[in-house]
């Protein structure tokens, strides 16, 4: 009798500490979720504020011009007129002629690399590839006045005069910093992402694929051709889309090469502007509070384009990776 | 006949495989341009100590011109990058861990969407959400360290949120639900066990996530400003890195642009050894992990 009473006030102790613990533990199991989901709902939050504010901010400018803000191709600050098509004329131009540039030499090394590189080669040139996208754009741009330019002043640009001068998409004095220059620097930023993309689909296609493909006599080219690239389509694609998406947005190099200049370009060595460019040369420098508000609503277009782009993007980037996984596994 | 057929198939085959191998060499030379360029331009400054602690010269374009440092963008980087750097940490890996450890509830998917969409957003759009910001509520602090770290940190929270989602998702459901078995409450199941093993692909996470912001110059144009003088406090604007390059890129001073390059070689280096570092680290923990 003697030696259970210590034992069971003991064990009375144990319970009171643990069913402490146990309280104290679901207190701060309480805490942790509380901690976790506000800083979840933050993030819901912020992107609601983002999108508020600028439409906000934005109102005036939407008040005053409604729909003839995105139909107007002119802006003069100084009228008072504010249209945005220049601007999304630019961004577009200088957006197609980079993917035009960018997607056969993007094609062109990652099916390289994933077919026909030797090994010991693929992993340290895909990842120097990868290295263009870490530069910073501001690094970009500088490079661009200082290297790209010269060089597209007086020796791409006079022979794309004298060879293709008849198309009419090179009339008008080659300077260098004109739309053609602002959309090779941005090609030469949205190749890595192009890159990268393709890669990746074109390793997810199953190996039964090209064994198949191989055993009825192909080349490898026929492999890849008839095979490879059919199988992984979708994910190329989406990987452009992508790299449009990347061009859309970039807002340094361009500003430092296109020659900010507000009016729809007529050719390729015309001085532009695209919707990023307009924003980093005139925030600032606003005229007025009406002009201040007209840059934020283009903010908002170029807000609106690039979601849509990245969304058809990821869509189709998406859908590959499922199919394959599905297979694969 | 089909010989010849055979033999032309397999020289087009050949073909193609060398212009693909040309596409590879045409890609990387605007990347050895950039680093050759920035290392002749920018090197001999790099070599003298002073470089990275004075202030930045008065403009001028004689040959006597003095090029001394880039101290005040050195310090104004590593305070944004520093500050930004702990609020994106914090906000970004507890919101993963809600988004992917409590999904009883349909608000988690909701945030790996937001978090899919704000990745897409041009960085320039999130230096413009903070000034009109400002400019409404605050105009004083518009221009300041404060909102520059705010313009980068929602740069970086999404690509926190995504990484770290990753890493989590590597985590076997068995070490959870061990855990979990032995008694273990949630919370310390997430923290000590889940948290700890996905803890290098996050630390990587952050890691790019950083290096991603320590180049941008976009959303600091109208929030941290730039200026030529050392850090004096959260409320006044404050140097960095990119914002000097921009703006002394594009001065007609040929001092300026001397510092400019070599501030690019500072910043390319920085940037593409942590690159290649967090590369290393990456392949490194994958090998660990049984490799796939």
């Amino acid at each position: 009798m003697a030696s259970s009473t210590p034992s069971s006030r003991l064990s009375f102790r144990r319970r009171f500490t643990k069913a402490f613990r146990g309280f104290r533990e679901k207190g701060a199991d309480r805490l942790f979720l509380g901690l976790v989901g506000g800083a979840g709902i933050s993030v819901l939050l912020l992107a609601l504020a983002l999108v508020g504010v600028l439409y906000y901010t934005a109102t005036p400018s939407i008040r005053a011009f409604g729909l003839r803000f995105l139909l107007g191709s002119t802006w003069n600050p100084a009228a008072g007129v504010y249209g945005v098509l220049p601007f999304v004329f630019g961004t577009l131009i200088t957006g197609g002629v980079a993917l035009l540039l960018a997607v056969p030499l993007a094609l062109g090394a990652s099916i390289f690399l994933t077919t026909q590189a030797p090994l010991w080669m693929r992993r340290p040139v895909g990842t120097a590839i990868e290295l263009l996208a870490a530069v910073p754009s501001v690094i970009y741009g500088f490079w661009g006045i200082f290297v790209l330019e010269p060089f597209m002043r007086y020796s791409v640009e006079p022979q794309l005069r004298i060879y293709l001068g008849w198309t009419g998409l090179f009339d008008g004095t080659p300077i260098g910093t004109d739309v053609l220059t602002a959309s090779v620097i941005l090609a030469v930023m949205v190749v890595p992402t192009i890159t990268a993309v393709s890669r990746d689909t074109l390793s997810a296609v199953p190996a039964a694929q090209k064994e198949a493909a191989l055993s009825i006599g192909a080349t490898e080219w026929e492999v890849t051709r008839h095979a490879t690239i059919p199988y992984a389509r979708a994910g190329i694609v989406g990987g452009i889309i992508l790299g449009l998406g990347r061009a859309i947005g970039e807002t340094m190099a361009v500003t430092m090469t296109i020659g900010n200049h507000d009016a729809i370009p007529t050719s390729l060595f015309s001085q532009g502007q695209t919707i990023a460019s307009l924003i980093a040369n005139e925030l600032l420098s606003n005229t007025g509070p009406l002009q201040y508000s007209a840059i934020l609503e283009a903010g908002l277009v170029l807000l609106g384009i690039s979601l849509s782009v990245n969304a058809i993007a990821r869509l189709l980037v998406w859908k590959v990776l499922r199919i394959s996984r599905g297979i694969v596994e | 006949m089909t010989f010849d057929r055979l033999a032309r198939r397999k020289i087009f085959s050949h073909v193609v495989t060398v212009l693909g191998g040309l596409a590879v060499l045409v890609v990387l030379i605007p990347l050895a341009s950039v680093i050759y360029t920035a290392a002749s331009r920018g090197g001999s400054l790099l070599l003298n100590p002073a470089f990275y602690v004075k202030l930045p010269p008065l403009p001028c374009s004689t040959i006597a011109c003095q090029t001394v440092g880039i101290g005040p963008a050195i310090q104004g980087t590593l305070i944004l990058l520093g500050l930004s750097g702990a609020i994106s940490t914090a906000i970004g890996v507890s919101a993963a861990i809600f988004a992917s450890e409590y999904r009883t509830h349909g608000l988690g998917q909701a945030i790996s969407f937001t978090a899919d969409v704000l990745t897409g957003v041009p960085s320039i759009i999130m230096g413009v959400f903070i000034y009109s910001y400002f400019a409404l509520y605050d105009p004083r602090l518009a221009f300041s360290a404060l909102t520059g770290t705010l313009a980068l940190s929602i740069l970086m929270i999404p690509i926190v949120i995504r990484t770290t989602e990753e890493a989590l998702r590597t985590v076997p459901n068995s070490l959870r639900e061990a855990a979990l078995a032995l008694g273990m409450s949630k919370w310390r199941t997430t923290v000590r066990i889940v948290l700890a093993t996905a803890f290098p692909g996050i630390l990587t996470g952050i890691l790019l996530a950083i290096m991603r912001a320590a180049g941008e110059a976009a959303p600091l144009l109208f929030t941290a400003f730039g200026s030529r003088l050392f850090f004096s406090g959260v409320n006044h604007p404050v140097a960095a890195l990119p914002l000097l390059i921009f703006e002394f890129a594009e001065s007609s001073y040929s001092n300026w642009i001397a510092v400019a390059w070599g501030a690019t070689l500072f910043l390319i280096i920085l940037v593409l050894a942590a690159n290649v570092l967090s590369r290393l680290s990456i392949q490194r923990m994958v090998r660990r992990m049984g490799g796939r």
